[in-house]
């Protein structure tokens, strides 16, 4: 996913042929203009073609990530790459589908846990100006502790291990939903401030909100609720649960190890906060554990709850719709494949295709200390002299008849006469 | 064969697991969930805001504001500080019955209880009755830990410190006489506070728990003196302590301090006139504060918040229209099947 350039490039198509290169290079079909420097082999390719290629492959090679095809030549490509597989056709796998949703979950990921940190430490600003500045924290110690570490740990967890958006066989299918990796849009400074004005607008509300609803008012039965104490189990409990619900909604892919993540999180968190505030703990760890009571007394009250249930929707309800919006005026490829793939059934999955090799003939060579054999190589000269007709092609097309406006290239590797190959 | 068997070996597990391919459910923000949820939450909200709105109007306040800041109220040669043992007299008229039980409270404002240091500077050990902490308080109630002698201080801490100290009486001008209204002061604080967090050391007379400490510089009785007719509310568990030492959250604040539920005002206090009397020690004048003193009764959802009745009403309206705004967009800009 390389975000390098800010160039839209020109062309963007699903490619994957036997190297793929940054500058242009000629080759049978058309020009490569495209952002990604997939380099098999750093080291020989550099020293296979020209001079002033080397260094724009070199700092390719070093800067995002490294590809590399395990093999009989030899392991030297697989020991200074990130990735590396047994057969160049899984080069299709690792981008389309593993890369992207890697794309997609970190992004998500990072989203989430900024909005969430970033709404818990902008509440405790907005409370200065109600403590007399002295960095009171709105929330229990504990509960301060146990927050990152426990309660929203798990949950985004699961959504950082599991979360997919569409299956890996639609990914197939749409290798342009590759773009919006290439394009950078998920995660970058616009998104980041956006999260920050979200942030912004959700401590605004956990915050004001069980201030306004806590002035002045009293339990039912006419004893104290607006105590700190009161206060902060009320505030924690509202921004938890916010956040347990944003989450939900961003998660896509719910499998069973994230519901069990996201709602054991949420009643471990009320587990743990009545074992806290109970007489046990208290009678045992008498400083450690002021808050003793607090549940009990406050939790009870009907007008807590409906803060809590007020709260929680103001947050969530603008998320959403503004959500839903966007995917009407403005759907993006991933709501427009997800929409069909409520539809529709699964693509018939892509068969891997045997390739008759024949192990005399290699098409690939791992030399670092010379030249190397690289005019050889991309001339071709060596190649199986087999009619076409007959030889199967290396990656299935599976151009569907809705795919049209975005058609899909596969180069294969076909005989050509000799000489018209420029370097 | 033996290379079969590495690149088999090597080659990782196909369950659903680790290949990705768990059971899941998928759910998509679509038009069939999303609108209708909007109206419903909104409708929802709506019923909640009237029954608040409504519960909150029924409720009935009286407020005093008894500073004494202009030389025209009755309490403003007591807000001098110099003055000891002041008593003021505040009379004020109800129209309609003030319906039972009525909670009296007294409210300070510009009072920052929910200040760090302030409410640090505590020893919940010393007030859960263990003794060994009345030799010694702990630090975090420097400096109110030890006075000038070097005697510990018990109990120790600004926030007891600043115990209120007002007291009130309550009267009734029936026909020129006035009549006391009884206060109920029992079961003020909460039950836990009661029973489990604050307890008095285990001796008795309570008075010997305390030799070779003092009272907090600001009290005039020491705290084994607080109720002498009752040892159930004595010492530590004094329902008056109790209940300042649970802090407030926001500088203006209010605290219970009795109740009006016995005798001839169980079913409230009736229309007519009355005079409150006010023992004024407390001095909030330095700090710009205010003390007043309140009269309510409470509901179902407590006593008189209208922002909760307000916010959802405005709330669930607003979900009324984004749900028609949703319609319109969703009807109009619906994006086209084909991709």
């Amino acid at each position: 996913m390389s975000s390098s350039s800010a160039d839209k490039p020109s062309v963007i198509k699903a490619r994957a042929g036997l190297f793929w290169l940054q500058k242009t290079e000629t080759v049978q079909d058309e020009e490569v203009d495209g952002e990604y420097g997939l380099v098999i082999n750093g080291h020989s390719l550099a020293f296979a073609l020209e001079k002033d290629l080397q260094l724009e492959l070199l700092r390719t090679a070093s800067a995002h990530i490294g590809v590399g095809i395990s093999g009989q030549e030899g392991m030297q490509a697989v020991l200074s790459s990130d990735f590396s597989f047994a057969q160049f056709r899984y080069l299709q796998r690792l981008l389309l589908v593993h890369g992207r949703w890697s794309y997609l979950r970190m992004c998500k990921f990072l989203q989430y846990f900024f909005y969430k940190n970033f709404t818990f430490t902008f509440v405790h600003f907005w409370y200065a100006f109600f403590c007399g500045f002295s960095a009171q924290t709105v929330y229990d110690e504990w509960f301060i502790t146990l927050y990152n570490l426990m309660y929203t740990a798990l949950p985004v967890l699961g959504l950082s291990i599991f979360d997919q958006d569409v299956n890996d066989r639609w990914s197939f299918q749409y290798p342009q939903l590759y773009t919006p990796g290439q394009l950078n849009q998920y995660f970058s400074k616009k998104a980041f401030v956006r999260c920050m004005m979200k942030s912004c607008y959700s401590s605004l509300i956990l915050f004001f909100i069980p201030w306004a609803a806590m002035h002045d008012t009293v339990r039912d039965d006419g004893k104290d609720i607006a105590d700190y104490q009161s206060f902060a189990l009320l505030a924690q409990t509202c921004l938890l649960i916010v956040m347990s619900i944003q989450l939900s909604l961003d998660t896509h892919y719910w499998t069973a190890v994230n519901q069990f993540f996201v709602w054991g999180s949420l009643a471990g968190y009320f587990a743990i906060t009545f074992t806290m505030y109970s007489n046990g703990m208290f009678l045992i760890f008498t400083s450690a554990f002021p808050f003793i009571g607090t549940a009990r007394n406050s939790l009870n009250q009907p007008n807590v709850w409906l803060t809590i249930f007020l709260t929680s929707l103001l947050c969530i309800l603008p998320v959403v719709a503004f959500r839903f919006i966007l995917i009407q005026l403005r759907p993006t490829i991933n709501d427009k494949v997800r929409h069909k793939m409520r539809k529709e059934a699964l693509p018939a999955p892509t068969k891997p295709v045997r390739v008759k090799r024949i192990s005399t003939r290699r098409s690939g060579y791992a030399f670092s200390h010379s030249q190397g054999y690289g005019d050889l190589v991309t001339s071709r000269k060596f190649l199986l002299k087999i009619p076409v007709r007959t030889r199967p092609a290396l990656f299935t097309e599976t151009d569907s008849p809705l795919a049209q406006n975005q058609p899909q290239h596969y180069r294969t590797i076909t005989e050509e006469p000799e000489g018209s190959q420029s370097p | 064969m033996v290379k079969e068997e590495q690149e088999l070996a090597n080659r990782p597990d196909n369950t659903a697991f680790t290949q990705q391919r768990l059971p899941a459910w998928q759910p998509m923000l679509s038009a069939g969930i999303v609108i209708p949820g909007f109206v419903i939450i909104g409708l929802a909200f709506i019923g909640i805001g009237v029954a608040l709105f409504v519960t909150s109007h029924s409720i009935q306040v009286l407020e005093l504001d008894y500073t004494g800041v202009e030389n025209t109220e009755p309490c403003y040669r007591c807000s001098d500080p110099s003055s000891k043992n002041c008593v003021c007299t505040l009379e004020f008229s109800i129209d309609s019955l003030f319906e039972g039980p009525v909670f009296f409270y007294y409210g300070l404002t510009n009072y920052f209880q929910n200040y760090r240091k302030y409410g640090a500077s505590r020893d919940d050990n010393q007030l859960s009755g263990d003794l060994d902490y009345f030799k010694s308080p702990g630090n975090d109630c420097a400096p109110y830990q030890y006075n000038s002698n070097n005697k510990p201080i018990v109990p120790c801490g600004a926030i007891a410190n600043s115990m209120f100290n007002d007291t009130f009486k309550l009267y009734q001008i029936i026909r020129g006489s006035k009549k006391l209204v009884p206060f109920d002061g029992k079961g003020i604080a909460w039950w836990t506070d009661y029973n489990i967090k604050y307890r008095n050391p285990s001796v008795t007379p309570l008075k010997n728990a305390f030799n070779d400490t003092v009272k907090p510089l600001f009290w005039s009785k020491p705290a084994y003196e607080l109720d002498p007719t009752d040892p159930a509310n004595n010492g530590f568990i004094n329902q008056d302590f109790l209940v300042w030492m649970r802090r407030a959250a926001l500088p203006d604040f209010r605290k219970l301090y009795r109740r009006i539920t016995e005798g001839d005002y169980a079913k409230g206090l009736p229309a007519g006139n009355y005079s409150l009397e006010i023992a004024y020690n407390y001095p909030v004048m330095s700090f710009d504060g205010r003390k007043k003193v309140v009269l309510s009764n409470v509901s179902w959802m407590g006593g008189k918040n209208e922002f909760l009745g307000i916010a959802y009403l405005v709330i669930g309206s607003l979900c009324v229209v984004m749900s028609i705004v949703m319609l319109i967009v969703y009807a109009k800009f619906k994006f086209p099947e084909e991709d």
